[in-house]
């Protein structure tokens, strides 16, 4: 029990995904303009990270690992990642299709995500179990959503803000994202997983 | 060494066609018909049926700006619609399109009543029925529903129809914002 | 002593208000020309009932208002109609609107008055129609017709009806002299509100700063039920909202009125017009208005007639013309600019502030906002002065709106204790006419909207019918084709066109014929040809008979109780009587009928 609530901890805030490992920086910055988006994008990448997460972990315990094809893990889990977030697609557009619209490119770009390919084969090193995979692939997808609605509410009110003419745009935005970045350091050896 | 490329390829080949099979029900399942977005931008554009964006009404219009079009050929709509727009498709707000008129001041139509003929021209023209009368009766405009989009004009034999820009009254009259002019970017009006 | 709670924020700025209460309450006399605009009140503008040239009464109603809210206007004084047209009103645009001009002719020729006598008398609602009829409205500034606001929907009981006296704002004295000098005039108004209203509870709000209104008030309501709280002076205290909160512990809901929670906000001076309007039969003509500031020699406050000039005013409280800087129409925190000094009083109007350069200097150039937090902590109605600023900027209104903007009372806390003097109150005040602006362009576009769908629908309708009339038509044409084509095979089968004409004729014959033998059946009732039903007249006469027996019955108890219907049912009977009379006669006629028959061979 205390290991799961460790995985959490640690997925989610020591090793946050995307402030301290810099992974899935793509969408942090692309889709934080408006809270809703944000919000949009977080589930939808949640959605994504845990379905992908423990679909590689069962088609690489039951079928690569027997059959000796170790190597193939890499193509499979981008297949794997590729299909589930096609499905992710159609079900948004049935489901929102305004936010289908709004998160347009950025949508299908989860396949490209760094974050979620990273968390598939980051799984296979720590040699978790299927319960653990579950865990280790939520609490990343938490982790990112925290991050990200937390970075869109910060530009919105950046956006109207009194920036200094050169600063203002992405410019201040890498500031503010390394600020934050900063702060989630100070979660380290909180938790050593 | 061969089995293993054979094992591989076959592994992958069967990856794939599962997949793909999954895909091709949820494709079915989720099947979306129709396009609500359309409806969502109809409700943005100002209605005035007036066509000076290329479309033959605002409703076609909305259904190509859910395609792609352009956010930035309406005139009656103006800098406000434009930003509405830009804003639900979240996309950049572009400055209205000259190719396609000017933004200008409310105005309604007015029938010069000593001249009109009672032709019912400028009645079947009017795409919101503005327009009171019959045939060889008075024509005149309902003030309050006209649009301004001038269609009527065009249509009556006689030139009767003039466009007349409303004015502003002390019961239409709202504040102007204040203007900040310290510092270099405040007049710059630069905002992010 | 009444129980006092307080509002969240609030300044307390430096009050002016000693240079204007040193003189009593004087008449400011009759100026040259009255200007009455016609609309002073919150609601739909009032029209005209005079034309120019016509010779009114003082107190003689001039127009009114005939659909939706509103209130009348009257003549303050007596003359003739000048010119009704646009004139300056008094209104932060600076714009014109329409208004009658009234040149007075000096004699202040009163119409015939009608005070109620004792309206405890009377219904509420004529008090009522006597209130609305005096063109009273909320003289604290909003200008509600008060009628309407002493008239509060039925689920919606007032239990606390409170006066306020607080007058909060620097510079404008008027309340308070009204309560020094008039205040048997208020009570014997709030006794009226109260009859009207039934509440348990009527408290007077006045701020400590005015020790003499608050003795003079004292004295008026001795041996009433009428409370009188002195309040802390601290600005915006008179807001409604406020005062309700300070008085009762009881917020106005965000968006409601304080007649949701059970309470009613009156101004004392609404209160003393309304006992001159149903004691004394007078309307409302005048009221009383601070003239004050550096500008003016004797400042103090005047009692002017609605209409007068603010230019009149001011040189009866002898306005310096080279030391007025500014003139303000209202207070320094809420009050507006006037362009003009040819604006009139009107029923809304509390104080003029004639400025030097120096009292109320230019305010500094507005600076970026240093994210202080001094706005939020001065608020009095617990709203987010910063945010609002930074999105009213960058117009996203509907962020705003959700902010609760609308409860934004523009009292100018927030602008006064800014460090970068943001002028705050501005921006709110565009946000909330975009808002507006944009809310009322929606509606017209759905409408718009609408009309065109339904124009549709009706160009589909009509071009449906014309394809089915034309359908219609088509068939019936091809019917009678078809039908004419038969008729002709059929004809050329009997032989020949003369046979043809005379088939023809032969069935025209017999259709004419038949038509004959039905009418002439129609005519004659059948005895020639028919044997008469014997049964069936028996049987009538057994019914008829019955019925008769039944009617005298019911007409002999009708006679033994002696009840009303005695003469109808005698009538009843009486017919009925000639309805078996009758009977029998065809029954004796059909006998002997039959009976000829009988003897007679039938011919058929």
């Amino acid at each position: 029990m205390t290991e799961y609530l460790l995985i959490l901890v640690s997925t989610i805030l020591v090793n946050n995904f995307v402030l301290v490992q810099f992974l899935g920086l793509c969408p942090f910055m692309g889709v934080s303009g408006k809270l809703e988006t944000a919000m949009g994008m977080s589930l939808a990448t949640t959605f994504v990270l845990t379905l992908s997460s423990v679909c590689s972990y069962l088609v690489y315990t039951y079928l690569l690992a027997p059959l000796d094809l170790a190597f193939l893990k890499t193509i499979t889990f981008i297949l794997v990642i590729a299909v589930v977030v096609q499905f992710t697609e159609m079900v948004v557009r049935k489901t929102s299709p305004l936010l289908y619209r709004v998160l347009g490119i950025f949508l299908p770009l989860i396949t490209t995500n760094c974050a979620v390919l990273g968390v598939a084969l980051l799984n296979l090193n720590k040699n978790n179990n299927f319960i653990e995979s579950v865990l280790y692939g939520f609490g990343a997808a938490v982790g990112f959503s925290l991050v990200l609605v937390l970075f869109a509410a910060m530009r919105e009110r950046i956006a109207v803000a009194d920036v200094p003419v050169s600063f203002r745009g992405a410019a201040i935005g890498m500031v503010t994202a390394g600020l934050m970045s900063l702060a989630f350091l100070g979660f380290t050896g909180l938790v050593s997983v | 060494m061969w089995t293993g490329i054979i094992v591989a390829v076959v592994v992958l080949l069967a990856l794939a066609l599962v997949f793909g099979g999954v895909l091709g029900f949820a494709a079915e399942r989720f099947r979306v018909e129709g396009n609500p977005l359309v409806d969502q931008v109809d409700a943005i554009l100002p209605q005035t049926q007036c066509g000076q964006c290329g479309f033959p009404g605002c409703r076609p219009y909305a259904e190509a700006i859910a395609n792609g079009e352009a956010i930035n050929k309406c005139p009656p709509g103006g800098e406000a619609t434009i930003k509405a727009l830009a804003d639900l498709l979240d996309v950049e707000p572009q400055p209205l399109d000259a190719e396609h008129g000017v933004e200008q001041a409310k105005r309604v139509a007015v029938i010069r009543e000593d001249e009109c003929i009672g032709c019912t021209k400028c009645i079947q023209a009017c795409p919101v029925d503005a327009i009171l009368g019959a045939a060889k009766h008075m024509h005149t405009v309902i003030e309050s529903e006209c649009t301004g989009c001038d269609l009527c004009v065009e249509p009556c034999p006689v030139d009767c129809i003039d466009m007349i820009t409303i004015e502003p009254d002390i019961r239409s009259w709202t504040w102007t914002p204040p203007k900040s002019g310290l510092i270099a970017t405040d007049r710059q009006g630069a905002v992010a | 002593m009444t129980q006092l709670w307080d509002f969240n924020g609030g300044i307390h700025p430096a009050e002016n208000k000693h240079q204007s209460t040193r003189l009593p309450i004087r008449q400011a006399g009759l100026p040259n020309l009255l200007v009455l605009p016609l609309q002073q009140h919150i609601g739909n503008p009032a029209r005209p009932l005079v034309s120019v040239g016509d010779r009114v009464l003082k107190g003689q109603k001039i127009a009114d208002v005939s659909e939706g809210l509103g209130v009348p206007v009257h003549a303050p004084t007596s003359g003739t109609i000048e010119q009704i047209g646009d004139m300056l009103v008094p209104h932060p645009s600076g714009m014109t609107d329409t208004c009658i001009s009234l040149r007075p002719d000096g004699e202040d020729c009163w119409q015939p008055l009608t005070p109620l006598t004792d309206y405890r008398k009377m219904e509420r609602d004529e008090i009522l129609t006597v209130i609305r009829e005096a063109g009273i409205a909320g003289m604290g500034g909003a200008g509600f017709p008060t009628s309407i606001k002493l008239r509060p929907p039925r689920d919606r009981k007032v239990d606390t009806l409170i006066l306020n006296g607080a007058e909060c704002e620097p510079y404008i004295t008027a309340d308070d002299m009204t309560m020094r000098e008039r205040a048997d005039a208020i009570v014997a108004g709030i006794k009226i509100m109260a009859w009207l209203l039934r509440p348990e509870r009527c408290i007077i709000g006045i701020e400590d700063n005015k020790p003499e209104a608050i003795s003079a008030m004292g004295e008026a309501i001795a041996g009433t039920q009428i409370e009188l709280a002195s309040i802390p002076t601290k600005y915006p205290s008179g807001g409604e909202k406020q005062l309700i909160r300070i008085l009762t512990g009881m917020e106005v809901p965000s968006g409601g009125i304080p007649a949701d929670i059970g309470v009613m906000c009156q101004n004392v001076g609404t209160a003393a017009a309304v006992a001159q309007a149903v004691l004394e039969g007078k309307p409302l003509i005048s009221r009383v208005v601070t003239i004050t500031g550096d500008a003016v020699r004797e400042p103090g406050n005047f009692e002017a007639l609605i209409g007068t000039p603010v230019s009149w005013l001011l040189n009866q409280a002898g306005l310096d013309g080279d030391k007025v800087n500014r003139l303000i129409m209202g207070g320094p925190m809420m009050g507006y600019t006037l362009k003009s000094d040819a604006v009139p009083v009107i029923k809304t109007s509390n104080c003029v502030i004639a400025a030097s350069a120096s009292e109320l200097p230019e305010p500094p150039p507005e600076q970026p906002c240093i994210r202080c937090g001094q706005c939020a902590e001065a608020c009095p109605m617990d709203l987010l002065p910063q945010q609002l600023l930074w999105y009213s900027r960058s117009e996203e209104f509907d962020k705003a709106e959700r902010l609760n903007l609308f409860d934004c009372i523009e009292c100018g806390a927030c602008s006064y204790v800014c460090p970068s003097s943001i002028p705050l109150v501005q921006y709110y005040r565009y946000a909330k006419g975009e808002i507006r602006e944009q809310k009322a362009e929606q509606q017209k576009a759905d409408r718009a909207r609408q009309r065109f769908e339904a124009r549709q629908q009706r160009l589909e309708r009509e071009q449906q019918e014309k394809e089915q009339r034309r359908k219609e038509r088509a068939r019936a044409a091809a019917e009678a084709q078809a039908r004419k084509k038969a008729e002709a095979e059929k004809a050329a089968a009997n032989g020949g066109q003369d046979d043809e004409r005379a088939a023809k004729a032969a069935l025209v014959e017999q259709a004419l014929a038949r038509k004959k033998a039905k009418t002439e059946a129609a005519d004659t009732p059948a005895p020639a040809t028919e044997l008469p039903d014997i049964g069936a007249l028996e049987s009538q006469l057994e019914q008829a008979r019955g019925k008769l027996d039944t009617m005298q019955g019911m007409l002999e108890e009708a006679r033994a109780q002696q009840a009303d219907n005695a003469e109808k049912l005698e009538r009843a009977v009486a017919k009925n009587q000639e309805r078996v009379r009758r009977a029998e006669e065809a029954l004796a006629s059909a006998r002997q009928l039959s009976a000829q028959v009988t003897d007679t061979p039938s011919t058929h």
